[in-house]
């Protein structure tokens, strides 16, 4: 095997981290989308206009997401068991939400009906704007930690359930780390339908990324400073060799207040990240304004890969740390999967992603240009 | 200890999940090389009719899509929110195929597809085929990723049981991706998908025909599906995947269940044709059988034995009595007793921890069990015979019953004379609902027919379950029954609506709606 174990590891870390930021950059901006339908379409026909910029290519974009999910699964199984199962109708939510997105772009224009249409239009809004805030929601309570402990067996358990589990997840840092999220994407949504259309829907695109970049960097920048200030992080204080077979019960985890910025202590080249978190956002406010919204579109993506990449550099080597039973913890180190399923999909992603970036571009290539009014009118049967 | 309650609910959740998904599934998967073909023989001849005929079953397969993405979305996660235990325990086996199926197989069909839906005024006519052609790969690729997932449940090969580790490990990721119980399974499933299609486009096309409208259209439509269907449904049966139920002791038991075959008969085994199961009495009652016929089919040939339910059930409780001791030695282990004996004990007795596992369901520690709870945890080895003894017979028939349709339809096509059998045209359309039935009756044989196990011999289904209550899963199934229920409700709606439009749907004005001042048109304009 060409990698040894401790360094797979780390790629692995960096592989997930890339697909959850590769979800957020190309299917992050179908939601943005979706958030921005009913301000920025006020006709039927100008509706159409905002969802066909997307419609070839929300469904790839979503594949994102799946693919994060199957490689967690594999390359962090411990994670998938416990993120998944103890966010429970967090998760259902997620879904409910995303599951009005296939329908809602295939079927709203099947039907002429000015009801059926806005109540697609709503779905819409909603399938881009509950999975944003959840995901947003989720970071938010990752850096507080999550009230789980595992058995000796390796089963994770909760020590809430239900409803008592769900409702303090949206507590006042989680939910301003959701609102960040959902701001963010619909900003990155916004450059794009003031790239992909022209006159009065890419102004009004113009508007709404004007207004949201800057709420992206302020909340950025409070939620940096509520962290330092007001929540302990996780330090592990005894670490068993990284090579060993993944154990999570056999490190020794503190809280310890600003051990969230230890990495930027410890490594300040890191620091680069959080700074284009911050940065970002602003870059993207000045190329909207002076109306360079392809560069813009590049701004975003960074500001997306600075926000998250910022919430995971600072969790590391955390994924999910436990608040009720800090040793617990899962971390990149004890949470993989064996030395030979992280090998194989290392080569799987390798061979694959590649592939699959470059019919990505081509099939934008394909689909190039500007939506219209025009076009619409013209394909009023074969367009969504 | 286990709430028999909440692992049920847990279990119906992803049943009711699965099937759901499973409705949209095989259409998708016969549908696209449908459309390859109408889009190839477009290609070829040039003859617009061709296009329009892609172009209008596109439609419908569009509005099936749409809904297998949605409830595809659910079965991604499911594991790990449901399951939690299972994704742990066989995640790094078990996870990998999937990723691997988003990367390879996902990515392909779902960023062609939009290409597929909405590009072809801006591709030439053979980079449209291609998109096409791509579409039908990913969606059959991503079926062999997945089959390839549960035939690892349903015969675990390439792995071993980490006691450091607390889980299955990868040892081979080949044997994974090569057991031969996934090859059968990816055939049959495909070609069970190939089925569904051909019925769903010559019941629809039997109709226009029945009507007398488009009949250019429907014809030619009904000659793809005719031919398409009469080979998948050959495949289906021929290569039917009971072939494989030879591979491994849980496709064994399932064998032995779906046939009823209580003791071990001699070889060639007999076909018990129709019968009633009893599970107490271990008996079939007013059983009919044929002679040989079982033998041939399932081992191909003439001395193979098929093992009987009660020496399997005999078996299992040997094997239960091994894997009590493998679960003591893994408690010493993982209490950090390392000794030598202790491993070297393990190592023996390892390959029966599951059926060790077994015995959770009625005590806490395996090793306190009495005899009589051995002898009811080796009789839970084996699935409810008669579900799955009816299920394969109904699903079996429905097969021979469409492979008929196909083989009759192809016959009168061929001499010409397809608009002068009525009958058969209503049968084809009464008939459209059978290869649904057939393939949620096929899933439900296999899986079901894997119970008690999770992953065959290895976890036990009631142990892999998350922790969580009866109230989570409660709203869970709800929320899952209702939204699933109203999207089917105006999938359905929607696919009637388009059916019954027919091509006219395509607004070309050369179609039966639009030619005498049509009723049924979609544009309020008009």
């Amino acid at each position: 095997m060409l990698l040894d174990y401790e360094t797979l590891k780390l790629v692995w870390w960096v592989l997930i981290g890339a697909l959850l930021i590769g979800f957020a950059v190309t299917d992050g901006m179908d939601m943005g989308v979706g958030i921005l339908l009913p301000f920025l379409g006020k006709s039927d026909t100008e509706r159409r206009v905002v969802i066909n910029v997307v419609a070839p290519h929300w469904d790839g974009n979503q594949v994102w997401l799946i693919t994060a999910g199957g490689a967690i699964f594999a390359a962090w199984p411990a994670v998938y068991a416990a993120a998944f199962s103890g966010f429970y109708l967090a998760m259902f939510l997620v879904l409910a939400g995303l599951f009005l997105r296939p329908v809602g772009f295939d079927y709203r224009s099947k039907v002429q009906d000015p009801r059926w249409r806005s109540t697609w239009d709503w779905g819409l809004f909603v399938g881009g704007l509950v999975p944003a805030l959840i995901f947003g929601v989720a970071f938010g309570n990752l850096l507080q930690g999550i009230p789980f402990h595992l058995d000796t067996f390796l089963k994770p358990h909760y020590d809430h359930t239900f409803i008592w589990a769900l409702l303090p997840l949206l507590n006042p840092f989680a939910l301003l780390a959701g609102i960040l999220s959902v701001c963010m994407v619909a900003m990155h949504g916004g450059l794009w339908l003031q790239l992909r259309t022209e006159g009065v829907i890419a102004e009004r695109a113009r508007a709404a990324v004007g207004l949201l970049a800057p709420i992206v960097t302020v909340l950025f920048l409070v939620g940096g400073v509520w962290v330092y200030l007001g929540i302990d992080g996780f330090r592990i204080v005894s670490q068993p060799d990284l090579n060993a077979m993944p154990n999570p019960l056999a490190k020794e985890v503190v809280r310890a207040p600003g051990a969230w910025f230890d990495i930027y202590r410890t490594m300040p080249i890191t620091m680069v990240v959080p700074a284009l978190g911050l940065l970002a956002p602003l870059l993207v406010w000045m190329l909207s304004r002076v109306r360079r919204p392809g560069l813009g579109c590049f701004a975003s993506g960074l500001a997306l890969t600075g926000v998250i990449g910022t919430a995971g550099l600072s969790l590391f080597p955390f994924v999910m740390p436990s608040s009720t039973n800090p040793n617990s913890s899962l971390t990149v180190w004890d949470a993989a999967s064996s030395h030979l399923t992280l090998t194989v999909m290392f080569w799987a992603v390798v061979i694959f992603l590649p592939i699959v970036l470059l019919y990505t571009i081509w099939c934008y290539y394909q689909m190039w240009g500007k939506t219209t009014v025009k076009q619409i009118e013209d394909n009023t049967y074969n367009a969504y | 200890m286990i709430d028999p309650t909440f692992v049920e609910l847990s279990r119906w959740q992803f049943a009711a999940v699965a099937l759901y998904h499973f409705l949209f599934v095989p259409l998708t998967l016969g549908m696209t090389w449908i459309l390859v073909i109408m889009e190839a023989v477009y290609v070829m001849t040039g003859k617009e009719i061709y296009r329009d005929m892609s172009r209008f079953w596109t439609k419908l397969f569009a509005i099936n899509f749409a809904l297998g993405v949605t409830t595809g979305l659910t079965m991604e996660f499911q594991f790990g929110t449901n399951w939690a235990y299972y994704s742990h325990y066989v995640g790094d086996v078990f996870g990998a195929p999937l990723a691997i199926e988003g990367l390879m197989a996902f990515f392909l069909e779902s960023t062609f597809v939009g290409l597929m839906l909405l590009g072809r005024d801006r591709l030439s006519k053979v980079k449209y085929l291609a998109v096409v052609v791509l579409v039908a790969v990913g969606t059959n690729l991503s079926a062999l990723w997945i089959l390839v997932a549960n035939a690892w449940m349903q015969n675990p090969v390439g792995s071993e049981f980490s006691a450091e580790t607390m889980r299955m490990e990868m040892t081979s990721f080949w044997e994974v991706v090569f057991n031969p119980v996934a090859q059968v399974k990816f055939i049959h499933t495909v070609a069970a998908g190939y089925v569904t299609a051909s019925m769903f486009v010559i019941g629809i096309s039997a109709w226009y025909i029945l009507k007398g409208r488009d009949l250019a259209f429907a014809k030619r439509s009904f000659a793809v599906a005719a031919g398409f269907g009469l080979a998948a449904s050959l495949a289906v049966i021929v290569l039917g995947d009971e072939s494989g139920y030879e591979l491994g002791d849980v496709q064994k038991v399932k064998l032995a269940a779906i046939e009823a075959e209580w003791d071990t008969a001699p070889a060639p085994a007999a076909f018990t044709l129709f019968g009633m199961p009893n599970q107490e009495t271990m008996k079939t009652d007013n059983a009919i059988t044929i002679p040989w016929v079982m033998g041939l089919i399932t081992t191909r040939s003439l001395d193979g034995q098929v093992q009987g339910i009660k020496e399997l059930i005999e078996d299992h409780a040997e094997r239960i009595r091994s894997g009590i001791i493998a679960y003591e030695k893994l408690n010493a282990l993982r209490n950090g007793d390392t000794s030598d004996e202790t491993k070297a004990v393990f190592e023996e007795h390892k390959a029966d921890l599951g059926y060790g596992l077994l015995l959770k369901a009625y005590v806490e520690n395996p090793a306190d069990a009495t005899d009589a709870q051995i002898a009811q945890a080796a009789k839970d080895s084996i699935p409810h015979v008669s579900y799955l003894f009816w299920s394969f017979r109904i699903m079996v028939a429905f097969g021979f019953i469409m492979l008929i349709l196909f083989g009759l339809s192809f016959y009168k096509l061929a001499k010409g004379k397809i608009e002068q059998n009525r009958t058969l045209l209503r049968i084809l359309v009464l008939c459209i609902p059978l290869p649904w039935l057939a393939c949620e009756l096929g899933w439900f044989v296999a899986e079901f027919g894997r119970q008690p196990w999770a992953i065959g011999e290895v976890l036990p289904t009631f142990l892999a379950t998350s922790s969580l209550t009866v109230a989570d899963l409660i709203t869970s199934i709800a929320g899952y029954l209702i939204f699933y229920s109203v999207l089917l409700a105006i999938e359905m709606y929607l696919m009637f609506r388009f059916a019954r439009l027919g091509p006219s749907s395509l607004h070309t004005g050369r179609y039966h709606h639009e030619a005498g001042g049509a009723s049924l048109s979609l544009n309020p304009a008009e």
